[in-house]
């Protein structure tokens, strides 16, 4: 009986061990991906990275210089969340909002002067706070954070710029008519607010370049 | 049968010595200078109403009742408060930039609109924070008002 128990204790364990390598290994081949990222959602949701992946970008982007580079990993982490919420993914959204989470602790606010620090520090903390609660909400709550959230992003554009061309949108009828903003890569109206209930509820505002 | 026996023997020992361990008990006197009171202008009911029903875990200063001095009650109202204050300090209201201010305001109307606050499990035993609809609807209209003159 003893000696049954112990087999099936080292099997499950080797199972979860395969698993868990070949997840991570899953994950790596999408965060490649994301590199030239294209805006498709994966359907799977598993998006989450490794610490050491996201310092390794992070390096990656200062080699090749450029402030708008330093903005190019939330802008992705932030795409990502935005589509899950698109396809009114919820468990897909709270991976993203976790990688959001850690893309933003990454960002390096040091090239910037004193008064842009000051400025991306209140972004960064208020929006960290915001994924962080995407991570671990329904997808309403994940929704009332994202519209605060891509507040935050914008906010963060205007200063530090972003490498590739975005399109500011806006839905006039979330937040009971008060209306929302979010940022997407393509121009086609693709609503993260309301997902497949409204799908084309809103217009482009402008172009972020 | 002895195994159960033991067990039981094991369990009250183990609750009986946690009695012995020690909590950090959330009370202050002092009122900060970034006190939400202090630094707004908040009418009597409306400052009756937040204190009574949220300051016990989102300030510096918890009301405890009787049974936090039971383990391990004590330990879970101890993470309770802890993250509580994690999420909104009243008395530290003033320490936020206005931008996060902004963002505690809305999910504090979102919150308490849903019903998510005051916590369930806490109206339970403190009856006298739970809101009643004409309560929520003056903290409501005041906290929105106080949003938008941010």
């Amino acid at each position: 009986m003893k000696r049954t128990n112990v087999a099936t204790g080292i099997l499950a364990m080797a199972i979860i061990a395969l698993m868990a390598t070949s997840c991570k290994d899953k994950n790596k081949e999408q965060e490649n991906q994301e590199g030239h990222n294209t805006e498709q959602m994966d359907d799977s949701g598993h998006m989450d990275g490794t610490m050491e992946d996201h310092s390794q970008m992070e390096q990656d982007n200062m080699n090749q210089g450029g402030m708008a580079m330093m903005s190019s990993e939330v802008v992705a982490d932030y795409l990502t969340l935005k589509n899950a919420l698109v396809s009114d993914d919820k468990d897909g959204a709270a991976t993203a909002g976790e990688k959001l989470e850690s893309s933003l602790k990454d960002f390096d606010t040091s090239k910037f002067s004193d008064e842009q620090q000051a400025e991306l520090t209140d972004i960064i903390e208020d929006a960290t706070e915001h994924a962080e609660h995407i991570a671990k909400s329904d997808i309403g709550h994940q929704r009332e954070h994202f519209d605060i959230l891509s507040k935050d992003v914008i906010d963060l554009l205007a200063i530090a710029g972003s490498e590739r061309t975005l399109y500011q949108a806006y839905c006039p009828m979330y937040n009971d008519n008060k209306g929302a903003q979010w940022l997407s890569a393509t121009e086609e109206i693709k609503n993260p607010y309301y997902g497949s209930k409204m799908m084309t509820c809103g217009s482009v505002q402008k172009q972020i370049n | 049968m002895k195994a159960v026996k033991v067990t039981g023997w094991i369990l009250l020992v183990a609750l009986v010595g946690i009695q012995f361990m020690p909590t950090e008990r959330n009370q202050s006197d002092l009122i900060p200078k970034t006190d939400f009171m202090v630094v707004n202008e908040v009418p009597k009911n409306i400052e009756s109403v937040i204190k009574t029903s949220c300051y016990d875990c989102h300030s510096n200063n918890t009301d405890y009742p009787w049974y936090n001095k039971v383990q391990p009650v004590a330990w879970y109202l101890e993470d309770h408060v802890e993250h509580g204050k994690e999420e909104l300090n009243f008395n530290e209201w003033d320490s936020y930039s206005s931008r996060r201010k902004n963002s505690k305001l809305k999910s504090i109307i979102s919150q308490i609109e849903d019903d998510e606050m005051p916590l369930t499990s806490y109206t339970l035993i403190h009856r006298d924070a739970r809101l009643s609809d004409t309560e929520k609807k003056i903290v409501l209209d005041w906290v929105s008002k106080l949003k938008d003159s941010l």
